[in-house]
This record gives structure tokens, C-alpha cells and sequence, in this order.
């Protein structure tokens, strides 16, 4: 969308030279450059941070290998995970790894049951009548789409009893139905919308040749849905990737994710804020990775259902 | 199930295969009845299993599930396969959030402390009455207004920074990511990234950056107004990413022609802004606001690293406020209470926005 317009203003003659066009262009720049600045400063801040000293961070040492500023693998060394540590035994660096890979888990997991069982709820919706009792597909929507407005401190507690009850506290698969539900009524919004721009008579088409509902969607619908379906994966995997509060009261050892992790050191670092960057800058790593290549695929999802 | 049910009528389905889905349901039911009834006997001490969790409870629900499926294939055919479609997803959600809701109506009516041996007692309305008397709530619920109000400023920053990203500019996929990648990082780190380390007292840059500017003070978290500002700018870093996607996609989705016309008229930039481009954006602005203001009323990550609510309370939000109440004080009784009662009101609040919004946008298309 926004090649085409481009392409097409490019062809506009150029206007002669005008001091109130160069004037609004220099500060169309001027303010698009502040904001850039401001959103990436804080990224460049902590990955610097990470390579400081104490010196560095008492002095406020913002442009490296200018003077003090060095850089020195302090940070990266106290999570063992600096040139000289990466091959030594590390417990910062396991429990690191550890939270981790809970982190992914739980994100990826739940994603995709979110996917696997909304993907065919939106389709259900977006194609055939139900009726159950007095609900009927506008209802069944609304009753999917209103659990967004639900915040997690009314499900905590009684997820926390839940839990016990059933020996899923502290466990990955617990943190996994949580987030399912969480990011539920988003993927159903997402896919429903992209469900919706598909013209049903290629459905009609093979089953009239002899496939089933079933068959039809998987074989027909599916992969013309595919974008729609990874820009709802994706999106799903970030909000479960940064979820902090269930986490926070549902897990302890074993399935601790990242956010947790990063928030109980917060306290506790005082001054040494190079570990503090070092261990953020783990965190936000596979988000940075995600919103530069699939920056895509986010604004598919966000903007799914809310412009029309 | 069976390719041939594509093509049959529902009368066509054979009798004998309607009753073993009717069989199948109805047995499955009871075997979920009984699971819950004589685990519910044992946790009342009634029978001596002693049962280690209600696992066996879950794996009955999971079977019943699977069978409810099955059998609505087996007895309706097609109209069972489209069912099928919706099931799951319906199932999990109720089983998710229709037990929770109601088993925590039960505790908001408890006394219940984790951390003192007594367990859980029923005490009626005092929790309610507690609540009432709290200005500790009222406190948070004033400072979510306060947010609330906030999203406002943020949809006007967004709105600028929309337009500026929807102008002939070069590097345009750049400053799209720049500008989306704050929305990424989870609040988490970002509340020890600019909060606890760039809005630093001593070291932090923005403070340094202060006290050249001629604030000999920069503590942005030690004022009440200061730190409620502060926590503002944090969210609005986070957030004003999802409200310039939105109003940008709505943008690029306006017809182009008209603001040309405009333009060919003479009408200045100013004058074609606020007669053409911001009634026609009107939907999309309404639907972003009340999006964000959704979820504006979950804040509580941010707060909960940067200041714990202080100072005095003056950054609380209710999240932040009962997650204390439950971390700190181990009160889930009064906590539950609270959740309850904050959902009452954003339900109520979000009816009476949606209706108000309706009706405003009615009367403008009119």
C-alpha cells in the first residue's frame, strides 16, 4: 500500500523551489527524526549499558570508544555469557537459558493452541449460522470478543486456587492455558477479519467437487488465510513473550519466565546496571529481532478489523 | 467423519448411528458427573480417596469434550462438522473463565489470608464494606481517570506523528519500525530501561539532561504529579506505537482524490486537516481511543516495576493496587473483592463509552 502511493507522488512535477515547502519538509524531518530518536535511544542506552564499567555509568558515558568508554564485557561476564566465561560452568548463565527457554515455550505453545483452536472458531463465525439456545453467531462474537475487557487481577486469584487444585501451578502447561486465553479473542478478531475477504465461492467450488467443511477449510481456506494466520501468531507470541502478571503470581522456580526474572533483579542491583542492561538487553533481543523482519506481519495484526 | 455425510440430509443419517452419538454423549456426561460429585464427597472428607488434585476432574472434562464433538458429528452430520468448528474454542473459554468468575465471587466474600493459618471463612459483606471505607481504592481508581484522560493526549501525539509518517518522506520503512519497536519490548524491562535507569536520580541521562536545562532537582518519582507524569510518558512510550499504526492504516485506506481536490481548491493545510481529513478519520479515531482505553484499564506492569505504586500511592492503578494486595499482604479474600468490583465498573464504563460513542457517530453520519 504505501509503495503504490509513494510511486504514484514521485510522478507529480516538481514544484519550483519554495521557501515554505523546504521549510515544511526540514521540520516534517526535523520531528520525525526527534521521535525516532526518542524510541531508540532507550534501545541504544541499555545494549551500551551492558558494555560499561562503573565509571562509565557514574559519569554518564553516552558515545563509546570516545575517552573512558571502552567498552568492557562487565555485564555480559556476571550472566557468564562474555568471551572469557562462555565456555566455564555458569548458574547465572543456566538459569538464564532456563528462563528462557520457558519464556519461548510458553509464548510459542500458547500461540499456537490460540491459533490451532481460534483459527476454525473465527472461520465457523465468519462463514455458517449457529444456534444454541438463544445465543447466535453475533453473540457467540461478542461473548469471545468481551474476555479483552476482563483485566487479569479478576482471573489471578482464583487461577492461583485453580492451580493448586489441580498441580498446575509453577508448571509451563498452567502458564500455557493462561496465555491461550489471553490472546484468544485478539487471534479470533485477526483471523475472522482475514477470513472474511475470502470469496466464498472457492469454498462452494470444492465442495460441491466432494470435499467436507473440514476438508474445504484445510485444503482451500487455509492457505489463502496463511498471512492472516502467522500476523495472529506472531502478534500472540510478543504479547505472551512480555506478559508479566500472571507470571509473576503463577510461577515460582521451574517455570519462571524471563519477564519475572528481569523484575525481581530490578530491586535488588543497586548500582551495578550493567547487568541490569546485559540481562534486558537478552529480553528484549528476540522482540527487536521480530519487529525489524516481521514488522510486517505486526501491523497486519494490529490494524486487522479496526480500519475498514 | 465420513465423506458421505458432505451430501446426506440430516434424515438421512442412519438411526442406529444418531443413538450411539446420543450414547456417547449422555454416557460421557455422567462419567464427568461422577468424577466431579465423588471428588468433591472426597475433598469434603466424605470418602477416603484422598485424592492428590483434581487432575482426574480435567482429564472427565477433556473426555466429556472430545465425545460432546464426536457425537454432535455422529448425530447431525454436517451440521455437526460446522459445530465442530466452533466447539473447541467455546469449550476451553468457558471452562477457562466461567469457573474462575464464579469461584472468585465465592472468595470476595471470604475472609482468606495465605499467610495466616485459619483458611478461608465466609464474612458476607465485610469486604465490602472494607472496600467502601479503603481510600486506598478510591486513590487508584481517581489516578486511572487520570490515565484514562491521558489516552486522550496520546491519540493527539499519534495522530501527528500518523500524519508526519503518511507525508512524502524518504527512509519511510525505517521510521516505521523505529516508531513500532517501543510497542515490542515487553514493560517489564522497559520499566527498568527508562524508569529505573534513564530517569535515574544520580546517572540517568534525562536527568543529567534536566539539570542542564535549569531543573536543579530531576527526581521524577518522589512528587505525587511529577511521578503521575512520568509514569504517563512511560505508557505513552509504550503505547503510541499501537495508536499510529491504527490511525495510520486509516490514513492510507482515505481516499486520495479528495485532499488533492482540496489542495487544487487552494484550502491550506491547516483548513483541509480539520474540514476533510479528521471528520473523514473520525471512525478509526473512535475505534483506537476505545480500544486504548481498554487496555489502559489493565495498567499495571509498568507501575508495579517503576514505583510500587508510591509515592504514597499516587502512580497506583487498581491492577497495580490489588497485585500488591495479593504479593505483600497475601489478602486474597480483599483483593478478590476489589477485581470484582473493578470489573463491575469497567464493564458499566465501557457499556455507557460504547453507547455514548454510538450515538455520537450516528448523529454525525446523519
Amino acid at each position: 500500500m504505501t509503495t503504490v502511493s509513494a510511486s504514484t507522488r514521485r510522478q507529480r512535477p516538481r514544484q519550483p523551489w519554495n521557501w515554505s515547502a523546504a521549510t515544511g519538509r526540514i521540520l516534517t524531518y526535523a520531528a520525525l527524526l526527534t521521535w525516532a530518536f526518542i524510541c531508540l535511544f532507550p534501545i541504544y542506552w541499555t545494549i551500551s549499558t551492558s558494555f560499561k564499567t562503573a565509571v562509565n555509568v557514574t559519569q554518564g558515558d553516552i558515545i563509546p570508544f570516545i575517552g573512558r568508554f571502552q567498552g568492557d564485557w562487565k555485564g555480559w561476564r556476571s550472566l557468564g555469557l562474555s568471551p572469557d566465561t562462555i565456555f566455564e560452568i555458569s548458574t547465572v548463565r543456566d538459569e538464564f537459558f532456563r528462563r528462557f527457554a520457558n519464556s519461548m515455550i510458553a509464548s510459542v505453545g500458547a500461540s499456537l493452541l490460540a491459533v490451532l483452536i481460534g483459527a476454525p472458531a473465527a472461520y465457523g463465525l465468519a462463514r455458517f449460522r449457529y444456534k444454541f439456545g438463544p445465543w447466535q453467531n453475533k453473540d457467540i462474537s461478542f461473548f469471545f470478543l468481551s474476555q479483552l475487557l476482563l483485566p487479569p487481577v479478576v482471573l489471578a486469584m482464583p487461577f492461583l486456587v485453580l492451580y493448586k487444585e489441580l498441580a498446575l501451578l509453577d508448571n509451563l502447561l498452567g502458564l500455557i492455558l493462561v496465555y491461550t486465553l489471553m490472546v484468544l479473542p485478539i487471534v479470533i478478531w485477526i483471523t475472522r477479519d482475514q477470513f472474511e475477504t475470502i470469496p466464498i465461492e472457492l469454498e462452494q467450488a470444492a465442495l460441491v467437487d466432494g470435499c467436507t467443511v473440514w476438508g474445504a477449510f484445510f485444503r482451500i481456506v487455509m492457505p489463502i488465510a496463511l498471512p492472516g494466520l502467522v500476523a495472529a501468531f506472531i502478534l500472540s507470541v510478543v504479547m505472551c513473550w512480555n506478559e508479566y502478571f500472571f507470571a509473576a503470581l503463577l510461577t515460582s522456580t521451574n517455570a519462571k519466565t524471563v519477564p519475572v526474572m528481569v523484575a525481581s533483579q530490578t530491586g535488588s542491583q543497586g548500582i551495578s546496571w550493567w547487568t541490569m542492561a546485559a540481562l534486558s538487553t537478552g529480553a528484549i533481543a528476540p522482540l527487536i529481532f521480530i519487529g525489524v523482519f516481521l514488522e510486517r506481519y505486526i501491523v497486519k495484526g494490529l490494524t486487522a478489523g479496526a480500519v475498514k | 467423519m465420513s465423506h458421505t455425510a458432505t451430501f446426506a440430509r440430516p434424515s438421512l443419517i442412519p438411526e442406529g448411528r444418531k443413538s450411539a452419538g446420543r450414547a456417547l454423549i449422555w454416557v460421557t456426561t455422567v462419567v464427568l458427573l461422577g468424577v466431579l460429585l465423588v471428588q468433591g464427597l472426597d475433598a469434603a472428607g466424605l470418602l477416603g480417596f484422598e485424592f492428590k488434585d483434581w487432575r482426574p476432574s480435567l482429564y472427565a472434562y477433556l473426555v466429556w469434550a472430545v465425545a460432546l464433538g464426536t457425537g454432535q458429528v455422529m448425530i447431525r452430520g454436517e451440521a455437526g462438522q460446522k459445530a465442530l468448528f466452533l466447539l473447541p474454542a467455546l469449550l476451553f473459554t468457558i471452562a477457562m473463565v466461567v469457573f474462575p468468575t464464579v469461584f472468585g465471587l465465592y472468595i470476595a466474600f471470604t475472609d482468606w489470608n495465605l499467610s495466616s493459618f485459619e483458611g478461608q471463612k465466609f464474612n458476607g459483606l465485610d469486604n465490602l464494606r472494607t472496600l467502601i471505607k479503603d481510600p486506598y481504592f478510591w486513590n487508584s481508581l481517581r489516578n486511572m481517570t487520570y490515565y484514562v484522560l491521558s489516552v486522550f493526549v496520546q491519540y493527539a501525539l499519534a495522530f501527528g506523528l500518523a500524519l508526519l509518517l503518511n507525508a512524502d518522506i524518504r527512509a519511510r520503512k525505517f521510521f516505521r519500525v523505529a516508531f513500532l519497536l517501543p510497542f515490542m519490548l515487553s514493560p517489564v524491562a522497559v520499566s527498568w530501561m527508562i524508569g529505573k535507569s534513564l530517569m535515574e536520580f544520580r546517572f540517568g541521562p534525562v536527568a543529567t539532561l534536566m539539570r542542564h536545562i535549569g531543573w536543579d532537582n530531576p527526581a521524577f518519582f518522589t512528587t505525587p504529579w511529577i511521578a503521575r507524569f512520568s509514569i504517563m510518558a512511560l505508557d505513552a512510550w509504550v503505547w503510541l506505537p499501537f495508536m499510529i499504526i491504527l490511525i495510520l492504516a486509516g490514513l492510507q485506506a482515505m481516499p486520495k482524490d479528495i485532499q488533492e481536490a482540496a489542495k487544487v481548491d487552494g484550502a491550506s493545510g491547516w483548513a483541509s486537516f480539520w474540514n476533510i481529513t479528521f471528520p473523514l478519520m473520525l471512525p478509526v479515531s473512535v475505534t483506537t481511543i476505545v480500544l486504548r482505553i481498554i487496555f489502559q484499564l489493565k495498567l499495571a506492569d509498568i507501575v508495579i516495576n517503576t514505583t510500587s505504586g508510591g509515592p504514597g500511592g499516587a502512580t497506583d492503578t487498581v491492577s497495580s493496587f490489588i497485585f500488591r494486595e495479593y504479593r505483600d499482604r497475601s489478602n486474597v479474600g480483599y483483593g478478590t473483592m476489589i477485581a470484582e468490583v473493578y470489573l463491575i465498573i469497567i464493564i458499566v464504563f465501557i457499556t455507557v463509552l460504547l453507547n455514548l460513542v454510538g450515538r455520537f457517530m450516528r448523529r454525525e453520519a446523519a
